[in-house]
């Protein structure tokens, strides 16, 4: 065997990826249903907390403050650890795939709250008070003038930033979650061949390549209009 | 000068404003008769500014009393919201919503505050834009406007709501000399059309032409006030001249 030929065996062997595909597939489409569920929940999550914030109610925004700040200071990995192995000691069992849906959605919720905030106060205050100044009320101002263009700024970094931690959703396999990378290193495992992680790879490319060509479509989608 | 019979629609007793320790505004009294235009002068940071804002409360006074068109606007009782589409304000930025065209930008406080149906504020708003002779611009977003459009659209977003008194604070100073003409002529449009105003300006040949009164503020204080041929020529106070030629030589 050459070199080469020991290669493709290892990382393209056709046995081996027919034999897996079908668990790679259901992990695709576990880890998109993960994902889905982040992406909602941790973005509703992180847009509620940010109008929270803009009330300015002091006790409340600390309270924020230091939610945000704790999800955003753990790894996304030992928030899971935590939650699945460590909450049954406190009476609440997770499935892994809740306890990997929790953590990461806590976690998409505490950046993206701050993101949602950065946007937010970088409406100038002009927008606000020729807002107020025609009569709109504090919350008319947020929802029609503030918020519509706080969220065209964050659009390219809640892009990026939704990407890094949904992609974080390959931790679940360490809660003994099937999805693609869980699917894929059992697949190793059983068949002593690396290949299904090559499937897994190109699982985790069909999933994301086009959410990221999506950002970048809403990107100039949404620029203002010169 | 507020002649007999004409009613004040502004008039507010001394008032003081305080930031912290900073003094801004050291009982000012300002009475604005109605159809009278008003122009405020004075150096950078003699408070103009703060008191036009303390008018329609975007700034609250630390004490005094400001009552427009018969509503006192520092009761707590006062809904602010209602009183301040009596008075309308245009601000040396523009402010125009970015992410809504010129006609968007004037239809939403008739739809949001005043409850109009959405083809009802259009209409509403197309005649305000035609006012400020933008009609043709109603289409267009405010990065698609040269300055001097942007602020009549401004001036138009205010007018719509037919307030009882303009407020205009540096409406021309972010302008290129070549728009600040456009602007002022919808402004002394305002004022045949009667309108009531209180604007900040260093335009003095505007405020020779249209103002019936000049007020000189300094120092958080107004230190005189009168026709503007006279305070322009012959102003009584060291200050006044002073600035005034200071302002003229520019
Ligand atoms: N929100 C604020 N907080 C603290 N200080 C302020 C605030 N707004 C205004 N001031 C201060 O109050 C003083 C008066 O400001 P103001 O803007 O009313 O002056 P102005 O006469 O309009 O000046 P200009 O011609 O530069 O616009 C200044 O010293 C300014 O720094
Ligand atoms: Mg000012």
């Amino acid at each position: 065997m050459t070199g080469w030929e020991r290669f493709t065996d290892s990382f393209f062997n056709a046995r081996v990826m027919a034999q897996y595909l079908p668990k790679i597939v259901e992990g695709f489409f576990l880890t998109v249903e993960l994902a889905a569920l982040i992406i909602v929940a941790g973005l509703a999550l992180g847009l509620l907390l940010a109008l929270v914030r803009a009330f300015a109610i002091r006790p409340l925004n600390w309270l924020i403050i230091f939610m945000v700040d704790l999800f955003r200071a753990l790894p996304p990995l030992v928030i899971i650890v935590l939650l699945f192995f460590g909450l049954p000691n406190a009476g609440v069992e997770l499935s892994g795939f809740v306890a990997s849906w929790l953590a990461l959605t806590l976690v998409l919720m505490a950046f993206s709250e701050e993101i949602f905030w950065a946007g937010i106060t970088s409406v100038p205050k002009g927008q606000w008070e020729a807002a107020r100044s025609t009569g709109l009320g504090f919350v008319q101002t947020l929802a029609w003038v503030v918020l519509p263009q706080a969220l065209r700024i964050t659009i390219p970094p809640l892009t990026n930033r939704t990407i890094a931690i949904t992609k974080g959703t390959a931790l679940a396999s360490v809660v003994a979650v099937p999805d693609i990378l869980g699917a894929a290193n059992a697949g190793v495992s059983f068949s002593f061949n690396p290949s299904p992680l090559t499937l897994g790879a190109i699982a985790y490319l069909v999933l994301f390549f086009p959410v990221v060509v999506l950002g970048r479509w809403i990107e100039t989608r949404f620029a203002w209009k010169r | 000068m507020p002649g007999p019979g004409r009613a004040p629609i502004v008039e507010a007793r001394a008032i003081h404003k305080h930031f912290g320790h900073l003094h801004v505004l050291k009982g000012v009294d300002l009475t604005v008769a109605e159809k009278e235009l008003v122009f405020l002068i004075g150096p950078s940071g003699s408070g103009k500014s703060t008191l036009l804002r303390c008018l329609n409360r975007l700034e609250d006074p630390s004490s005094g009393s400001v009552v427009v068109d018969g509503i006192d606007m520092l009761d707590p009782r006062t809904d602010i919201n209602k009183a301040r589409q009596r008075i309308g304000m245009v601000f040396q930025s523009f402010n125009l919503y970015p992410h809504m065209t010129a006609l968007g930008n004037v239809a939403l406080a008739l739809r949001k505050v005043q409850g109009m149906g959405k083809a009802e504020a259009e209409a509403k708003a197309a005649a305000a834009l035609d006012r400020v002779h933008l009609a043709d611009r109603a289409d267009h977003y405010p990065l698609q406007l040269s300055g001097g459009q942007q602020q009549r659209v401004a001036i138009a977003r205010a007018i719509a709501l037919e307030p009882r008194v303009m407020l205009f604070d540096e409406p021309t100073s972010a302008l290129d000399p070549e728009l600040v003409g456009g602007v002022l002529a919808v402004m002394r449009e305002l004022r045949e059309d009667g309108m009531t105003m209180v604007v900040v300006s260093h335009e003095m040949g505007f405020a020779k032409a249209a103002a019936d009164r000049v007020v000189f503020m300094s120092d958080g204080a107004i230190i005189e006030e009168g026709i503007p041929s006279e305070i322009f020529t012959n102003p009584s106070h060291e200050r006044t001249r002073a600035f005034i030629s200071q302002i003229e030589r520019h």
